[in-house]
């Protein structure tokens, strides 16, 4: 059964939403990650907390927020306007924004847990070897943490792609522009179109085992651990 | 001005804070000696740039600022070598790897090549390997090869042979000698080992909770009677030997110190070469007459120097013997009965199994 006009939209826009999500996670997340890795206090655990709220939110909680946010009301409602012209809620952008926030605990506490794992000894030794902090990470931190980035952009991804509540909220239902995957699906059954339902559920299903399973398979082979 | 001068203070990881001032010479081997817990990998870190002291705290380095109350050098501008106690070879990188990534990151050409040290530290046959697949003692050469390829100014040693076992520890130790002797590297060599420190080190830095108790040349510090070192159980003087000649039908090797002859377990050393020699001040006795018929092989002519004033059952002597000393440990009953007095010259035994096995742990 080939997929409709609307479902092709909706899959490609919610590869699109996922993979610049993900980019911009690394981007983000990664020395966010670090700086977390390397402090103890009451600011840093304030921070770990407010990175792990996506997690145990109702999502549309966090979209109501948003939103409220994303009005031309709000200075960062009437920058964006400003800026681009265009008005950020219910535009593909307040998605990027909401995804990004949406599932960065995915994204930093995995990359956190393995900075934590690397030795603060070896980047001693990098150091009095002649290696400047950059130096330090790019050729310690990173060779010895790259699995924990392949596991960190793969369930940053999946999240992004499963997300609801937060879409929902901030986005709407714009086919070709806000209207992802699981959005299409709910519109489908409440339409009570179930076969194409099924179509996207089932895909979905597909798609987050196989990533998952892939995922599990080779942090089995490979382990974990950092070896020091 | 030339030297590492240092003004610190550091709070520590125990209940001590780390208070020293003191100036250390830029060449040979510095010993920074004492006790678990006295200060000693804290002083190496703060030198190092790791850990940032009190902020009136001042380091310089032939005449150049490390630290000062305006600025800190950090530490991969500072051009030092550490050589830590666990070696912190990296994980993912083998032994080629790790040496590589010294001599990328270096900024002088440096005098030492890759060469030089493998064939030094005898590397060769570990290149290929991955370091987590290595011994201690591997893991300890290939540190201190990778130390010394980022061409460093000073080379800061944490314990190195802490974790090694003893035919590691002596093969390291030989690495060591070579390099202090062929490099004008100098080197600050962290110990709580005084065998270690008596095999290796030119000069002493002796720590106690934080503080300086003592610093000076490591032969004249040993041989004094105010010093904590002279009153420890080991306590030993320590003698620079010259071998003379091998006496095979013995197995003896002859040692000259100051034109007095020394007899030791056989050595491999080719005669005409220099060796230390540690005498505990526990294996010295006293005799006022050379005594005649004695078992013992080495009783050497010194003249008395010094007696030390103790109400204690035990009391030191520092004995010249030519321009080096000997120390011996007597009870004060013998001293008075034999009516010691400074400048007498007396015959000291060294009980030769006692030398000999001290020798025999130095080679």
């Amino acid at each position: 059964m080939p997929l409709n006009h609307a479902e092709l939209e909706a899959i490609y826009l919610t590869i699109a939403l996922a993979s610049i999500t993900t980019v911009l996670l690394l981007v983000l997340g990664t020395p966010l990650a670090w700086w977390l890795s390397r402090r103890r206090g009451s600011v840093s655990a304030t921070v770990e907390a407010i990175v792990a709220m996506p997690l145990i939110l109702p999502p549309t909680v966090l979209g109501f927020y948003l939103l409220l946010l994303f009005t031309p009301d709000t200075a960062l409602g009437r920058l964006w306007q400003q800026l681009t012209g265009t008005q950020l809620a219910f535009s593909f952008s307040a998605l990027v924004i909401g995804s990004v926030v949406y599932s960065l605990p995915f994204v930093v506490q995995p990359l956190q847990a393995a900075f934590q794992r690397v030795p603060q000894g070896l980047l001693h030794a990098a150091a009095t070897l002649g290696a400047n902090p950059w130096d330090q990470f790019r050729s310690v931190v990173l060779p010895l943490t790259r699995r924990s980035f392949v596991t960190a952009a793969s369930l940053g991804f999946a999240h992004t792609v499963g997300e609801f509540g937060v879409v929902l909220m901030i986005g709407g239902n714009i086919p070709g522009e806000t209207q992802v995957l699981s959005i299409a699906l709910y519109d489908s059954v409440e339409s009570l179109r179930f076969d194409e339902a099924h179509r996207l559920a089932a895909g979905l299903v597909v798609f987050s085992f196989a990533l998952l399973f892939l995922l599990y398979r080779s942090n089995a082979e490979h382990g974990w651990r950092v070896r020091a | 001005m030339t030297g590492l001068s240092l003004d610190l203070r550091c709070q520590g990881n125990s209940d001590f804070a780390l208070q020293l001032e003191c100036s250390l010479p830029a060449s040979g081997i510095t010993a920074v000696y004492g006790p678990s817990g006295s200060g000693k990998s804290t002083l190496l870190d703060c030198i190092a740039g790791l850990r940032q002291p009190q902020a009136d705290s001042v380091i310089r380095f032939n005449g150049e600022t490390w630290l000062d109350r305006e600025h800190a050098l950090p530490s991969w501008q500072r051009r030092i070598g550490y050589v830590f106690q666990d070696a912190r070879l990296f994980p993912h990188l083998n032994v080629q790897q790790n040496l590589d990534y010294a001599v990328a990151r270096r900024s002088a050409p440096g005098s030492i090549s890759l060469p030089q040290v493998i064939a030094w530290l005898e590397l060769e046959a570990l290149l290929p390997r991955a370091s987590d697949t290595l011994s201690a003692g591997q893991k300890q050469r290939v540190a201190i090869g990778r130390a010394l390829l980022s061409s460093p100014r000073l080379l800061l040693l944490d314990e190195p042979l802490a974790n090694l076992d003893h035919a590691a520890r002596q093969q390291c130790l030989r690495c060591l000698q070579r390099l202090a002797t062929e490099l004008q590297l100098p080197m600050l060599y962290v110990s709580h080992d005084i065998e270690e420190v008596s095999q290796l080190a030119d000069h002493l830095l002796l720590l106690d909770r934080g503080r300086l108790l003592e610093q000076g040349p490591l032969l004249d510090l040993c041989s004094r009677l105010d010093t904590r070192l002279s009153h420890e159980e080991q306590a030993a003087a320590i003698l620079t030997a010259q071998v003379t000649r091998h006496d095979s039908a013995f197995n003896l090797t002859e040692l000259a110190v100051d034109g007095h002859t020394l007899l030791v377990n056989h050595l491999p050393d080719a005669p005409g070469q220099s060796r230390r020699v540690r005498i505990p001040a526990r294996d010295v006795s006293i005799c006022r007459e050379r005594p005649r018929d004695s078992s013992i092989l080495n009783i050497l002519p010194v003249t008395l120097c010094e007696i030390e004033h103790t109400e204690g059952a035990r009391l030191l002597l520092r004995l010249s013997l030519g321009s080096q000393f000997l120390l011996a440990r007597i009870t004060r009953k013998s001293a008075v009965e034999l009516r010691l007095q400074v400048g007498d010259p007396i015959y000291a035994q060294i009980k030769s199994a006692a030398l000999l096995m001290e020798v025999t742990d130095l080679a």
